[in-house]
């Protein structure tokens, strides 16, 4: 059982770059752990670190205005390889939800099944969240998933959004596909057998 | 009225949940070391074993040396995952290919290489090019590590079904063009999320002229548009290539299969939620010169402007430049290469193999490049020494490695060091996916062979 989802009101990391793909997320290089644990202090590696590990003061998550649980990014996000250690690292890193105006479908479902949630939105609305953040560093989205819907907090900038009714309900119940698998087994063995 | 897609989908769907989840059945699972260990893990903990350990195939690849393979692996968290794997498979009942065996290889070669990629199949493995096994007309793509437990606890993954899309490419190719040409030159049109949500079929009559390798290339890099993967009908070229292999069915078997695969194509009324064609005659060599594989051009053309892109796009374009230190309006042709790797379950096949040396032939490896030349599987390796390309290649000043996917994802030592150039046959050429800092030029076998005999980007039809 994994954390329930039902709504989250948070400060953003905003990462205003397209098509970041899961090489930039977590490099190859750390892929080679045999557990789920300890890829968040390598999210974002070669952006975030110089090769002597000192972080790149630049890098928005070494900033010490941005911090939160809403990673913000540009369209495209999670582009390229399959490896589900991206989402493992945005989550280790104390992200619950990540919001962009496109997601590439392998990142998406990969971090449904880790109980990160994906959030799309219009390209309208991912640009006013990037000019507000940028503005104002405390600014914070109210995440509420059972309504589907996101909001610039004090602001009338809100949005509904899309999510598969059965993810819905795993990630407000806490649930993961591999219990319900398990538990059609007969059913999965008489559709072999037809 | 159905798409060949749907006709395979369909037939493996054991049940669809409200919403339109489908509960899909999978035929057959491929795994490698990097993402089944935490899989494993996690059926453990549950207390439950693998279902069908019998469809599911093994191959470590990303991590392994492309020397000394008969050598323990030197590095101590590579040689514990792919001993992880080792036990995985031996605790569970799983067929294993292991690290310097005769079918041992990529998996993404060695499974239609085998004969246990097969039309009709739905085919999952825990690695995006997975697509490539599309090419022989079944359903095949890349999970996660959730997904790959999914598929290990009930045979079954999870997920909604794609929309479709058909990609014709039509009439003749040009001469020197090659597979990876055409699917380089296809995502620079529709760019690296032009097919997201998708699964492409790929049609035409340029695509049937070709042949089952080629035609993984293609399929292969459907991800890199950001297709669920991508597929291509069997036909008569499909069953050449299958026929006789290993485990694929033989005698009263086969002819029974073909019957079957034969009725796996689209109707001809079949609808596609898109459809674009492409003129076959447009396409040139192509290499990229940015840190997407969208970002393509014909390798005699020059880097286009950000004039007219939005101010976030623009502000990606520029980072993509300033990795790559290139300018837009510059030539490709004459650019310094330091590294020139052939390999990956893109062009590691023996026909990549064989052009690079027929090319290289006669010719000398140029002063200034370090080559790493990688073939896909043992067998391909045996082919090629067998067929005398190793000898070709030696004798142009080339050394050809040991099986795996070496500096295509550089988790093993096949690194590019920071700031170099290296034109590869492989998939991406994202920021630091050679190594940290290097600088990936995409392209196929001719214009590798081009910039390492030359030094510096060549189109190959000049010295053909």
């Amino acid at each position: 059982m994994r954390q329930k989802f039902t709504t989250l009101r948070s400060t953003v990391v905003p990462l205003p770059i397209e098509n970041i793909d899961t090489d930039q997320i977590i490099p190859a290089r750390f892929l080679k752990a045999t557990t789920r644990d300890g890829f968040g202090e390598n999210l974002f590696r070669d952006w975030r670190y110089n090769e002597d590990g000192s972080p790149k003061e630049e890098f928005v998550m070494n900033s010490p205005l941005y911090k939160g649980e809403i990673l913000v990014a540009g369209k495209n996000f999670g582009c390229g390889s399959s490896r589900e250690h991206a989402a493992w690292a945005i989550e280790g890193a104390g992200f619950r939800a990540v919001v962009s105006s496109f997601f590439a479908d392998i990142f998406r479902n990969n971090a449904l099944n880790n109980g990160l949630l994906p959030v799309v939105v219009s390209e309208k609305m991912l640009a006013d969240i990037f000019e507000a953040a940028k503005k104002n560093a405390d600014m914070q989205l109210n995440i509420d998933l059972p309504a589907q819907t996101i909001e610039i907090a004090g602001t009338d900038i809100k949005e509904s959004f899309d999510i598969a009714p059965y993810k819905k309900q795993c990630l407000m119940n806490g649930y993961d596909d591999i219990d319900f698998l398990v538990s059609i087994r007969s059913e999965i063995e008489s559709f072999e057998n037809k | 009225m159905n798409t060949l897609f749907d006709k395979i989908w369909d037939s493996h769907t054991v049940r669809t949940l409200d919403g339109g989840s489908c509960v899909l059945y999978i035929d057959r699972q491929y795994i490698h070391e990097v993402t089944s260990p935490q899989a494993f893990a996690g059926l453990r903990k549950r207390g439950i074993g693998v279902f069908r350990p019998a469809q599911v195939t093994a191959s470590p690849d990303h991590n392994i040396p492309t020397k000394n393979q008969h050598l323990p692996i030197a590095e101590p968290q590579s040689a514990q995952q792919v001993a992880t794997l080792e036990k995985n498979c031996a605790e569970n009942g799983i067929n294993i290919f292991p690290i310097g065996s005769e079918r041992n290889g990529i998996i993404h070669v060695i499974g239609p290489q085998t004969g246990l990629t097969q039309p009709g199949m739905t085919i999952v493995c825990g690695d995006s090019h997975t697509s490539t096994h599309g090419a022989l007309g079944c359903i095949a793509f890349g999970i996660g590590t959730s997904e790959v437990e999914m598929a290990l606890a009930s045979q079954c993954i999870l997920q909604s079904k794609p929309k479709s899309m058909r990609i014709n490419v039509e009439g003749e190719l040009k001469s020197g063009v090659c597979s990876k040409d055409i699917i380089l030159y296809i995502i620079s049109k529709l760019g690296t999320g032009g097919g997201t949500g998708y699964f492409v079929e790929f049609a035409g009559s340029a695509i049937r002229s070709l042949s089952m390798e080629a035609r993984m290339t293609i399929c292969n890099m459907s991800i890199e548009m950001g297709a669920r993967g991508g597929m291509i009908a069997p036909d008569q070229i499909t069953f050449d290539y299958l026929r006789g292999r290993e485990f694929a069915p033989h005698g009263e078997e086969w002819e029974k299969a073909v019957e079957s695969w034969g009725k796996l194509r689209s109707d001809d009324d079949a609808v596609f939620d898109k459809e674009i064609t492409f003129d076959a005659a447009d396409i040139e060599p192509m290499i990229t010169y940015g840190t997407n594989p969208g970002m393509g051009i014909a390798v005699n053309g020059k880097i286009p402007s950000s004039e007219g892109m939005d101010a976030a796009s623009k502000a990606s374009y520029a980072k993509a430049l300033g990795y790559m230190n290139f300018s837009e309006g510059d030539k490709m042709i004459g650019k310094p290469v330091d590294y020139v790797f052939v390999g990956s379950c893109t062009n590691g096949r023996i026909e990549d193999l064989r052009a690079f040396a027929n090319f290289v032939k006669g010719h000398k490896k140029a002063e200034n490049i370090t080559a790493w030349i990688v073939p896909g599987s043992k067998e391909v390796e045996r082919m090629a020494i067998e067929e005398g390309l190793r000898d070709i290649l030696q004798e142009a000043g080339f050394e050809l490695r040991q099986p795996g996917c070496s500096a295509c994802l550089a988790m093993n030592e096949d690194k590019i060091p920071a700031g170099k150039y290296c034109v590869a046959t492989s998939n991406r050429n994202f920021e630091g996916r050679q190594g940290p800092q290097a600088r990936t030029l995409l392209a196929g076998p001719l214009v590798a062979a081009a910039a390492a005999v030359t030094g510096v980007i060549t189109d190959p039809r000049t010295m053909m």
